[in-house]
């Protein structure tokens, strides 16, 4: 069963896209509910995957019905990006993804709150969730980066290798009217400056990886996040056209 | 204790805490005037070494069921049939994480540590509410958690508010009026599955037969078998015995059973008009003290969970410690090392 958007609008690849980035991210941190380093992470993972789960559900009311769009969808029609659907790792890795992302977001989201657009009102609420978002990653980064031995090699070890999913933030997105290549710059900068600060080295490699950039608002995944979905979905999909 | 008795008999308000030093007697008389005039004790005020032992045991023993009844929960996020649902489960989550947070920091008022207390978890030697070592099997045991567990929790924990020790008693406070609301959520879960289809329904069904024994057990053994029972009660640390406790659950229970459209388990549950309660079956006071040995079905699994999430957070710690050493203004520019 593949169930298409309900409402066909202009904005509704770019509401999936966004909405899907929220939904799946928020999955992924969900993950971590019992298992966080320190019971103020227990609280703070949670938190952030919350906000996450309350952007998503606007963002897929947009675009249709909440729970048929997050469960009933199958992998190939999911537009989210390949950076959030990435297993969680150990913490330093989980750290990472959320400052890649966390850094997009909040750039992306300050440029679409001053604008006029039909998620301008969801984005002046996110902008302030995910000023916290990047501010929490960014400071256990430092922490990891210019912790121990140890944390820094993790931390190094995060940043190379989701390094080659973050081309695909900066790739058009259709409906989404913002400057692509000014958001990319800022991101750089400010990616770069924190890593720096954790006296971490900023990757040299590609950061398209093996898919073209794009490939997940193609929907074109990674391996883990089928997983991912069946897990998701399972208890909804076994019992059609319940309520809960 | 902030009385005029309590100043006048310790003579001055920074004694030592610990060793009621010199006056023990008059230290003695001061408390228990204080206890049995409905005052608060506080962090700072001399208390009998026993009355300290108590609630160390029983704040942390609180504090570590908060932390360990997240997993039974949590084993459902990630499958939560609806995003509503789903969001209500992670911020249930992390209200428990949050109430073990308060829990850890009354104890510390206490003079020990929280590093100490889940040590004493996870050696196994201080111990966690035996509810917990019940899995989860379906869906619907998310709501029956919500309905019984956390129902038999705010029964207990209601007279908590007024608990003689003062920062336990504000603790319970707040965790009262956010358990009130995981429970009102438990029992609207339960609703929409019993009046849902025929297969949610005797889902719901066969989560509240599950749960149901091991939620009256919630409240401890039988009152002729509670061996710190009347101590806690002199001292107003307790203020209902656990039979009592219990009765007063079942009786809130029935009524709420038969507007979800869901029996309990029970065949001699009946109202008694002679006593004005409802009478109820014999508990299983076996199987209660065999998961309390460690025996439950799911004993081995929480412990060793917690333990892992411990030692494999382990080096993030170290990294926090590390980075706050050598950054000790805060400022985390510059490395002064």
């Amino acid at each position: 069963m593949t169930t298409t958007p309900a409402k066909d609008t202009a904005h509704t690849t770019a509401a999936l896209a966004l909405g899907d980035d929220a939904l799946v991210l928020s999955h992924r941190l969900g993950e971590w509910a019992g298992h966080a380093p320190v019971l103020e992470e227990e609280v703070a993972l949670a938190n952030i995957a919350l906000d996450l789960l309350g952007q998503a559900r606007v963002l897929l009311s947009m675009a249709g019905d909440e729970d048929e769009l997050a469960y009933l969808r199958e992998e190939r029609a999911f537009r989210n990006l390949q950076l959030v659907e990435q297993p969680n790792g150990d913490f330093a890795h989980t750290i990472v993804r959320q400052l890649y992302f966390s850094a997009h977001q909040y750039l992306l989201y300050t440029e679409l709150a001053s604008g006029d657009g039909p998620f301008a009102p969801l984005a002046g609420k996110a902008v302030k969730e995910t000023s916290y978002h990047l501010d929490h990653a960014e400071q256990w980064t430092l922490r990891l980066g210019d912790g121990t031995d140890e944390s820094h090699r993790r931390a190094q070890r995060a940043v190379d290798a989701l390094w080659r999913y973050t081309g695909e933030m900066f790739q058009p997105v259709e409906g989404l009217d913002v400057d692509r290549a000014a958001l990319e710059t800022a991101w750089l900068e400010r990616v770069t400056e924190t890593l720096g600060r954790a006296t971490l080295t900023v990757p040299d490699g590609s950061r398209t990886g093996a898919w073209a950039a794009g490939a997940g608002r193609q929907g074109l995944h990674t391996e883990p996040f089928g997983r991912m979905l069946a897990e998701m979905q399972h208890l909804h999909r076994s019992h059609p056209g319940a309520t809960w | 204790m902030a009385t005029a008795a309590a100043r006048d008999t310790a003579g001055s308000q920074t004694y030592d805490v610990r060793h009621g030093a010199g006056d023990t007697a008059g230290h003695e008389r001061a408390f228990d005037a204080a206890v049995a005039a409905d005052e608060r004790i506080e962090p700072r005020d001399w208390m009998p070494d026993a009355y300290r032992a108590t609630l160390v045991r029983q704040i942390a023993q609180h504090a570590h069921s908060e932390i360990i009844g997240m997993q039974p929960e949590a084993n459902w996020i990630t499958r939560a049939p609806s995003l509503r649902r789903k969001a209500i489960l992670m911020a249930k989550v992390q209200d428990e994480a949050g109430h073990g947070l308060y829990l850890y920091s009354a104890a510390e008022t206490l003079g020990v540590g929280r590093d100490e207390l889940l040590d004493k978890l996870h050696s196994g030697r201080q111990k966690y509410s035996s509810i917990f070592n019940y899995p989860t099997l379906t869906w619907a045991d998310v709501g029956a958690i919500g309905w019984l567990v956390d129902g038999a929790a705010i029964t207990n924990q209601v007279p908590l508010c007024r608990c003689s020790y003062g920062p336990y008693a504000r603790a319970m406070v707040r965790i009262c009026k956010e358990e009130s609301f995981h429970q009102r959520q438990g029992y609207e879960l339960l609703l929409a599955l019993s009046r849902g289809t025929p297969e949610q329904h005797a889902m719901a069904q066969d989560a509240v037969d599950r749960w149901w024994w091991p939620s009256l057990m919630m409240f401890g053994p039988p009152d002729d078998e509670s061996q710190h029972s009347a101590q806690s009660m002199a001292w107003k640390i307790k203020r209902h015995s656990n039979d009592e406790l219990r009765q007063r659950f079942v009786d809130i229970c029935v009524p709420q059973a038969a507007s979800l459209g869901l029996t309990l388990p029970d065949p001699d549950l009946r109202w008694n008009e002679e006593r004005g309660h409802h009478d109820f079956g014999a508990i299983d006071w076996t199987e209660f003290w065999d998961v309390l040995k460690g025996n439950g079905p799911c004993n081995e699994q929480r412990l060793t969970r917690r333990r892992q999430a411990h030692e494999e957070g382990a080096w993030v710690r170290e990294a926090a410690a590390a980075h706050a050493a050598k950054h000790t203004n805060g400022e985390t520019g510059a490395t002064r090392a």
